[in-house]
């Protein structure tokens, strides 16, 4: 029984390895391990899910050095990590079954099928993680499973660049957020989540240690999740293949941010101050992606930025929220309708002969109704329409932020209306209208092992929001004192976003709308790149100075030189005379007989 | 008697040794030199080592001496030309000379241990030759066998060093 | 009775000859011969121990006169080489004046 968690752990892993020595034989045997592997996870998990929680779980104690510093390698299974098990497996048994049918054609299947199954290890590990070590090391090996996977196409340059940005911008906020850790248990001693949570009240008397530690905590998650200002790497993600993007960087890892804070909540909320810092980042993020997103022309970059702001839902909701279930609430619906829309979408690009410009397609709703109808479906619960699953978890969160944060609240209702704009802005544009490229004009519907999985996930799209699905996986409570007019204005602005997308685009050949502060990404990259070139050549500059004028001067030169002049001084003493020598020499001895013998 | 001895066969040395130093011509400071080995060979039968004493009149005065004199007659060198006294060599020549034989008077007058006569032997008779080599391949047998590798490479070296086109 | 002292005054003596010869002639060959008065003197002075410091058995002890016996066969040695060198010095420079000889001037 309570080998369970770690056969769900391990058996991606084995997949993995198999498939590296022999999938390069098979393609076959590699999808068939790695659909496997997952498959068991989903079992497993579910049935997992359906047993009361164990007490204690085996931990082997990686690194072991007694007192001072002890490492364990152990699972925790808990409500939290139960329901994160069966949204993981289940996402990933269909995704990767829709892969087989998405990299029918592509080149490096058994690489694609071996990634897929490291980084399905991975996310487990930070899954079932009970100590924050474990926790980070699986955070850095889904990095890397990120980079092998987004540079599938490593041939092509700009997916090379994206899987180094990705790495890269991750790395940084995983600076901080080891920093985190390690004040965390410099303070406490401990590094189990168990432990910390109930430890809380020891910083009492330096309420800013713990802040500064939670804030450096939360870095963590502002690189993995994409917040402001780490979000670079997430649009540039889509260079990957779309189960790629779907199933890493819509619904799983870049949840895993989420999903950390969600396990410290208790720690979070006992420092107030760290929370305004959450929620701020959180709130600017989610409106800001949204406004991004309304002027971008590539299909998986709309999702992308739609991805990053709703994660900003998450963590506005982490900060707001009385309980972790809130957000973890959003997390869930939003794995699966975002997953369903990637999935379209690449259902979209493989029928388009993998053209990603939305304003290349148009009128494929009668070429692929299947994928028309799903994306429809997918987008109403992304838009918040009621009676879909978004609906219910997105308001949540923006009840408890109007109550908490009114500014940040107001700021994601109007997040809401951009939300639905954009979302069938897509719609109007890629489905409707004239065809507007020869792709366009002869596309197809895709294979059934690619509709299948669209069929399942757009069934939990759908009903994942509703009462009965969400006791069964969470409890959340209502707040108080949310403003009435809150419900009206949402639906509202949902009926706007929708009306004002179909007034703008129905038939329309190109965007009527320019914004290039928006289309530019609100020149963000820019001033990345104005900061690499500029302060780290400077640095590099000032260095190098340093080196040449202090360094070499002070280390260098100065013992050569003394090294030279002692020389030349000492030269003198060779005066070629063999007498002049023995004299040296007797004079040498005869001055240490006396030093010996007579001292 | 014995002290007679001594002081003839030590005056015969050291008036030969100064003899070597202020010989101008190369062959009379050689023939000096043979002398003055051959009193020290007679300062060694004193001091009752007789193989010493003969190995010293055999090899030093006998070889070595001989060779310095096939080399003289080689290079065939004349006596040295009057030169000009260099002020600056016989000061240092007697500042070490001075220094060292200080040193070693202080030495040798402070210690009572050194004014002792020669002490008596259990027995006069003493077979000199077979105590040395016995000393000699017991003890020292490692020392003496690398001995004859040395002398073997000497003759190596000068075979090189002598040979007419040595850069 | 001659004491050891009289014994290392003389050794002394020659030694500091040996020195004065090789500090004060410039001739190389007539150096040579103060070094070989130098290594003569230290023969003598260990001969003179070796009589002097009996051994539990009453006989003189032996071993300063088998190092005198090693030094002996080293100064052979030396002296082979070494007027081998001033063969080949003299050949290269047609001088044996020890004046002449100071290329490792600097």
């Amino acid at each position: 029984m309570s080998a369970i968690p770690w056969i769900i752990l391990f058996t991606p892993l084995a997949a993995a390895a198999v498939i590296l020595f022999l999938g390069r034989f098979s393609k076959l045997l590699s999808a068939g391990l790695a659909i496997g592997s997952a498959a068991v996870g989903c079992v497993l998990s579910w049935w997992l899910f359906a047993q009361p929680d164990p007490g204690e779980t085996a931990r082997f104690y990686w690194l072991d050095f007694g007192e001072a510093l002890r490492i364990p390698i152990g699972v925790t299974v808990d409500h939290l990590s139960k329901v994160m098990l069966v949204v993981v497996t289940t996402i990933a048994t269909l995704v990767f079954t829709y892969s087989v049918g998405y990299m029918k054609t592509e080149e490096g299947y058994w690489r694609y099928f071996a990634g897929l199954s490291l980084f399905l290890f991975s996310m487990l590990g930070i899954v079932l993680a009970d100590n924050f070590v474990m926790m980070f090391i699986f955070w850095e090996l889904v990095g890397v499973s990120s980079y092998i996977l987004i540079g599938h196409y490593f041939k092509k340059e700009s997916a090379a660049d994206a899987a180094k940005q990705a790495f890269i911008v991750n790395r940084i906020g995983d600076f901080g957020f080891m920093l985190g850790i390690l004040l965390l248990w410099a303070a406490t001693g401990t590094l189990m989540f168990s432990e910390l949570t109930g430890r809380v009240a020891e910083f009492a008397s330096n309420p800013i240690y713990l802040t500064v530690a939670c804030v450096l905590v939360f870095c963590g998650t502002v690189g993995k999740s994409a917040q402001m200002p780490l979000h670079v790497w997430l649009p540039n993600s889509m260079e990957g293949p779309t189960p790629v993007s779907s199933l890493l960087h819509a619904a799983t890892m870049v949840a895993a941010g989420v999903y950390m804070l969600a396990r410290i909540f208790p720690i979070l909320h006992a420092v107030p101050v760290a929370l305004d810092v959450i929620a701020w980042v959180g709130g600017i993020t989610c409106f800001a992606a949204a406004l991004m997103a309304t002027q971008q022309d590539d299909i998986k970059r709309i999702l992308a930025y739609s991805t990053i702001s709703q994660l900003g839902y998450m963590v506005l909701g982490v900060a707001s929220a009385t309980s972790a279930d809130v957000p973890m609430f959003h997390l869930f619906t939003h794995a699966f309708f975002k997953c369903l829309l990637f999935l379209c979408a690449g259902s979209v690009i493989v029928g388009m002969h993998h053209e990603q410009n939305i304003w290349k397609m148009g009128a494929l709703k009668n070429k692929m109704p299947f994928t028309f109808l799903a994306m429809v479906v997918g987008s109403l619960a992304l838009s918040g329409c009621p009676l879909f699953s978004g609906y219910y978890s997105k308001d949540l969160i923006i009840e408890f932020a109007v109550v908490k944060y009114p500014f940040l609240g107001w700021l994601s209702v109007a997040t809401a209306g951009l939300t639905a704009f954009y979302t069938f802005r897509l719609i109007f544009v890629v489905f409707l209208g004239k065809p507007k490229d020869d792709h366009a004009k002869h596309a197809q519907e895709s294979p059934l092992v690619m509709l299948v999985p669209l069929a399942c996930l757009a069934l939990p799209a759908w009903v994942a929001g509703y009462g009965f699905v969400e006791k069964f996986f969470f409890h959340v409570e209502e707040p108080a004192n949310v403003p009435h007019l809150l419900h009206p204005v949402l639906l509202v602005l949902f009926a706007a976003g929708v009306l004002s997308a179909f007034l703008l685009y129905r038939g329309a050949d190109k965007d009527p709308v320019s914004i290039p502060f928006f289309a530019n990404r609100l020149y963000i990259d820019n001033v990345y790149g104005w900061i690499v070139k500029n302060i780290q050549d400077g640095g590099a500059t000032v260095l190098s100075w340093a080196d040449r004028w202090i360094v070499d001067l002070l280390v260098v030169q100065v013992p050569s030189k003394l090294a030279w002049a002692c020389g030349f001084v000492l030269r003198f003493l060779q005066v070629g005379n063999i007498q002049a020598y023995v004299f040296f020499f007797g004079a040498g001895v005869v001055g240490l007989l006396y030093f010996l013998i007579m001292r | 008697m014995q002290l007679a001895l001594f002081c003839i066969f030590a005056a015969f040395t050291l008036a030969f040794g100064l003899g070597v130093v202020f010989f101008r011509s190369p062959v009379s400071s050689a023939m000096s030199l043979v002398m003055t080995f051959i009193g020290l060979a007679a300062l060694f039968v004193t001091l009752d080592a007789f193989f010493i004493g003969v190995v010293q009149v055999l090899v030093y005065a006998g070889a070595v001496m001989v060779l310095f004199l096939f080399i003289i007659m080689l290079l065939d060198l004349r006596a040295d030309q009057r030169r000009p006294v260099k002020l600056s060599a016989w000061a240092g020549g007697g500042i070490v000379v001075g220094g060292f034989l200080a040193i070693l008077s202080q030495v040798v007058f402070s210690l009572p241990a050194l004014e002792q006569t020669k002490p008596a032997l259990a027995n006069p008779a003493v077979n000199d030759v077979a105590q040395v080599g016995l000393a000699l391949f017991r003890n020292f047998n490692l020392p003496f066998q690398v001995i004859g590798v040395l002398l073997l490479v000497s003759t190596v070296g000068v075979v090189v060093l002598s040979r007419r086109e040595l850069k | 009775m001659p004491t050891l002292a009289n014994y290392l005054i003389v050794s002394g003596l020659l030694f500091s000859i040996g020195l004065a010869g090789v500090l004060l002639r410039r001739n190389i060959l007539i150096i040579f011969m103060g070094l070989e008065l130098m290594l003569n003197a230290a023969n003598l002075s260990l001969v003179a121990f070796s009589r002097f410091n009996l051994g539990q058995d009453g006989l003189p002890g032996y071993n300063a006169q088998v190092l005198v016996f090693f030094i002996i066969t080293v100064a052979a040695a030396e002296v082979a080489v070494g007027l081998a060198i001033i063969v080949a010095l003299y050949r290269m420079r047609q001088t044996t004046h020890v004046e002449d000889l100071d290329t490792l001037k600097f």
